[in-house]
């Protein structure tokens, strides 16, 4: 069912990890991602992997949660995997079978490219599972402020996308309503080819779709009643304000950085 | 007692279609509304009183007439803050004014337009929410509360402004019993404990039983003014404009007609079983 | 009378391995008999949506059965779309599931999926309209343009004209006016009586249900409280009251006079009937 949809997970909880002002985190999140794709050889990777397990320990988030949220793009990885495999050409070649050769350096991108995926994932994954959806617009609203200047509307992207995120369990909900409905008067949605499928959507979207632009008329004024004009003059319930552990923090992701800056040039 | 909101000569018409006529949905309404006072406003659908209840923080603005708010007048743009802040609105959705997906960031929304200060912010969430006692629910997420949770809620987040009137337009339309027995029972608290003026625009009679006044609006125009006890004896009137009256009243009214010597503005149950029971034993 | 609907040790749970695992409803076991009106109350949470979405099959049952005309009508899991035909099921808002681009066509949705065409289609869908008070000249407007409680009558004639042998109707009233409830239970009495066919309502209203329903079925927490006439089920009255639901206005009346020694049978929900009882007692001079 579509309940079982979760998106924007959050997993609440009191670690240091969740204690970090959000800004902190996106920052590591970049810098987590510039470093993996500067890591070169097997000592920068593993720095990288053991960076994102002490954070995965800090967090208390399961391991397991992280490992789900590759499901769906495991046949990205395993396609990038074997493109590397087989299509990477080099001087030794450890198998060949037809047209179907791995190279040593093919094996070699293969492996390294998986895992940065892997571990580009997971780490973005843990900074949403340890970060609740409002202080992440709201970190991202403030790291953009300075964008303001060159009339980028920070304030109002930022407010739909939290708006976005408040109604995606009304909007799921919903659907799931509209289905029920439609199969009560004996709509079919899962036989036929691809355009009877399509078709059978109809009656979903358009009430669907109705009803998103009646919310969002009904939530505009709501939001008017109760005195919204724009980001201007507006403060806040939660005030972001970096800490002694934000300072430490951000060191600790440039210090390894530089590591991987220094591993490279000695290409390990 | 002086008024908090006041309409004179208001006029309203939604624009029309294509070639039509426009529609007047309002047709010079003239109404005082008291500071502390808690109105029903009754109607059918399509009587204005959802009109009405709009035009009293300037999210509609007349026609023709004028709508004051403690004086000031709707019209005057440099003023829409000031209305909208001591004039607060609950709407029918409860999902869809409901802006954030924590409890108390949506409570905290109004006073953070307002630019009221962090501390102050947090003094007002904690407090709105006792007041409709909603503590608990301080960080849960609003889209698993009940109906009536989730309007208590956006009670709470107009209470949060501190205004000095709530409107609910039609706020417990599409509430469950318990639901609009916990919202009837937050706005008459807050109307009785803070001295907020409380509109309650509806077409449940029975939620203008415990009103110190009832306005029935229908085509436009105020049709009825008076205490509850006083309209509601008007029965006949109220069936011929597509209202009915608590069957504490339909049964006066038919026993009357019997020839039994009763009032007809014994509302509760129990006042019109006293009632009843004395004309039975003459 | 026969059942037509027989539900037998119902139960459904939902998130069965979770931490939320809760069943909404129960071992719950109760016939629905051919041609009656019945309805059925409880609190949101009571577990009445969870049920009525069982009798056309929407959903599955955890365990226990449902028997349409005496057949489990999961026995054949692939024709479970012809028991959604045969019972019908209104949803709460119904108007919001509207999306074809006039209102004929919205109604022939249901009928269309049936397999019906050409005149067959045709009658279907102008019998149901007429059920519901839609004028033929409205057939060919937008559903979008018509008023809140045209569009709802338009929803009920989309499951109308697949002309079940079961109505259920989830709270049909829910946000209209006293004029247009009224009006909508009409055309539903009036749909029930000329047709014989089964009609259940589910409704919070105790008042709504009082006034429309042969036999009344009391659901409390995922459980079966009370079912019987109105009569019966308001003639426990207190029961009711402890478990937090309501009892008619009319029925409270009756209480109260009772308690100040007023002779009349507190077991009454209309207006009508405590009337003639009063006018009775005076006639009979048996006051006190």
């Amino acid at each position: 069912m579509l309940k079982d949809i979760t998106l924007g997970q959050y997993f609440p909880g009191n670690t240091v990890a969740h204690k970090l002002d959000p800004r902190t985190k996106i920052l590591l999140v970049l810098l987590y991602i510039v470093a993996l794709f500067c890591a070169k050889g097997v000592v920068g990777y593993a720095l990288m992997a053991l960076c994102l397990a002490v954070c995965v320990r800090i967090s208390k988030v399961g391991i397991k949660q992280l490992v789900r949220g590759l499901k769906p793009v495991l046949f990205i990885i395993i396609f990038t995997g074997l493109l590397n495999l087989f299509f990477v050409p080099g001087e030794t070649y450890l198998f060949q079978w037809g047209f179907l050769r791995i190279s040593e350096e093919g094996l070699r991108n293969a492996v390294f490219m998986v895992l940065r995926i892997m571990l580009l994932i997971m780490g973005t994954f843990l900074m949403t599972y340890t970060t609740s959806p409002i202080s992440l617009t709201d970190g991202l609203e403030r790291l953009l402020n300075g964008l303001k200047r060159f009339h980028v509307p920070v304030h109002e992207l930022a407010m739909m996308m939290s708006i976005a995120l408040r109604f995606i369990p009304t909007l799921i909900e919903e659907t799931d309503k509209i289905m029920s409905a439609q199969k009560a008067r004996g709509a079919d949605f899962e036989s036929g080819n691809i355009i009877q499928k399509a078709k059978a959507l109809i009656p979903i979207l358009v009430p669907l779709f109705i009803s998103a632009f009646r919310r969002a008329d009904e939530l505009a004024t709501a939001m008017e009643c109760r005195c919204y004009h724009g980001g201007e003059g507006r403060t806040k319930l939660h005030v972001l304000k970096y800490e002694r552990r934000d300072d430490i923090a951000l060191t600790i992701g440039g210090l390894v950085l530089a590591a991987v800056l220094v591993l490279r040039r000695f290409g390990i | 007692m002086s008024a908090i909101i006041e309409t004179k000569e208001l006029r309203f018409a939604y624009p029309a279609d294509e070639g039509g006529q426009p529609v007047f949905a309002l047709r010079g309404v003239d109404l005082e509304i008291e500071k502390g006072s808690f109105v029903v406003v009754l109607g059918h659908n399509g009587s204005g009183k959802s009109t009405l209840a709009k035009t009293f923080n300037a999210v509609l603005l007349p026609a023709g007439g004028k709508v004051y708010v403690e004086g000031m007048d709707t019209l005057d743009e440099k003023l829409l803050l000031a209305i909208r802040q001591r004039v607060g609105m609950v709407f029918q959705n409860p999902d869809n004014q409901i802006v954030a997906n924590v409890v108390e960031e949506d409570v905290a929304f109004a006073p953070e337009n307002l630019g009221v200060p962090t501390e102050e912010i947090r003094r007002r969430v904690d407090d709105a929410l006792k007041a409709v006692g909603m503590y608990e629910f301080v960080t849960h997420a609003p889209h698993l509360l009940s109906g009536g949770q989730k309007q208590r809620i956006a009670i709470a987040g107009v209470i949060a402004m501190e205004p000095e009137c709530i409107v609910l337009d039609e706020a417990t339309a599409m509430l469950d019993p318990v639901g609009r027995r916990e919202v009837l029972s937050t706005v008459h608290r807050l109307n009785q404990e803070k001295g907020i003026t409380v509109i309650l625009i509806t077409h449940h009679m029975n939620e203008a039983e415990e009103a110190d006044r009832v306005i029935v609006m229908d085509d436009g125009l105020v049709a009825m003014d008076g205490t509850p006890k006083e309209v509601f004896a008007r029965i006949d009137e109220l069936r011929s404009m597509g209202l009915t009256a608590p069957d504490t009243v339909d049964l006066l009214d038919r026993l009357k007609k019997d020839g039994w010597n009763v009032p007809l503005d014994a509302l509760t149950v129990e006042e019109c079983a006293d009632a009843i029971a004395a004309a039975a034993k003459n | 009378m026969e059942p037509i609907l027989q539900i037998k040790n119902l139960t459904h749970t939902y998130g069965v391995g979770t931490p939320f695992q809760r069943s909404a409803v129960e071992d719950m076991s109760f016939d629905v008999y051919e041609g009656e009106f019945l309805g059925i109350i409880g609190h949101t949470g009571s577990g009445k949506s969870t049920l009525i979405q069982h009798l056309n099959g929407l959903l599955k049952p955890t365990s226990g059965q449902v028997l349409l005309g005496g057949k489990d009508i999961w026995a054949e899991p692939k024709k479970i779309r012809d028991v959604r035909f045969r019972v019908g099921l209104v949803f709460q808002y119904p108007e919001y599931q509207l999306f074809e681009e006039t209102v004929y066509k919205d109604i022939a949705f249901g009928p269309t999926n049936q397999g019906k065409t050409g005149d067959e289609l045709d009658s279907c869908v102008r019998e149901a309209a007429r059920l519901v008070g839609i004028r033929d000249d409205q057939l060919e407007k937008s559903p979008f343009e018509l008023s809140g409680g045209q569009k709802r009558r338009v929803a009920l004639a989309g499951v109308l004209a697949m002309q079940p042998e079961v109505l259920v109707l989830d709270e049909p009233t829910a946000g209209l006016d006293p004029a247009g409830r009224e009006n909508l239970m009409a055309n539903i009495r009036d749909f029930h009586r000329n047709r014989h066919t089964t009609v259940i309502l589910v409704s919070h209203s105790m008042d709504e249900i009082a006034q429309n329903v042969d036999r009344i079925l009391v659901l409390k927490s995922a459980h079966v409280l009370m079912s019987g006439t109105p009569a019966e089920v308001f003639a426990r009255a207190d029961e009711l009251l402890t478990a937090g639901l309501d009892v008619p206005q009319v029925t409270r009346i009756a209480m109260a006079l009772k308690a100040r020694g007023v002779d009349i049978d507190p077991a009454v929900y209309t207006v009508e009937a405590l009337e003639k009882q009063l006018l009775a007692l005076r006639k009979g001079g048996a006051v006190c």
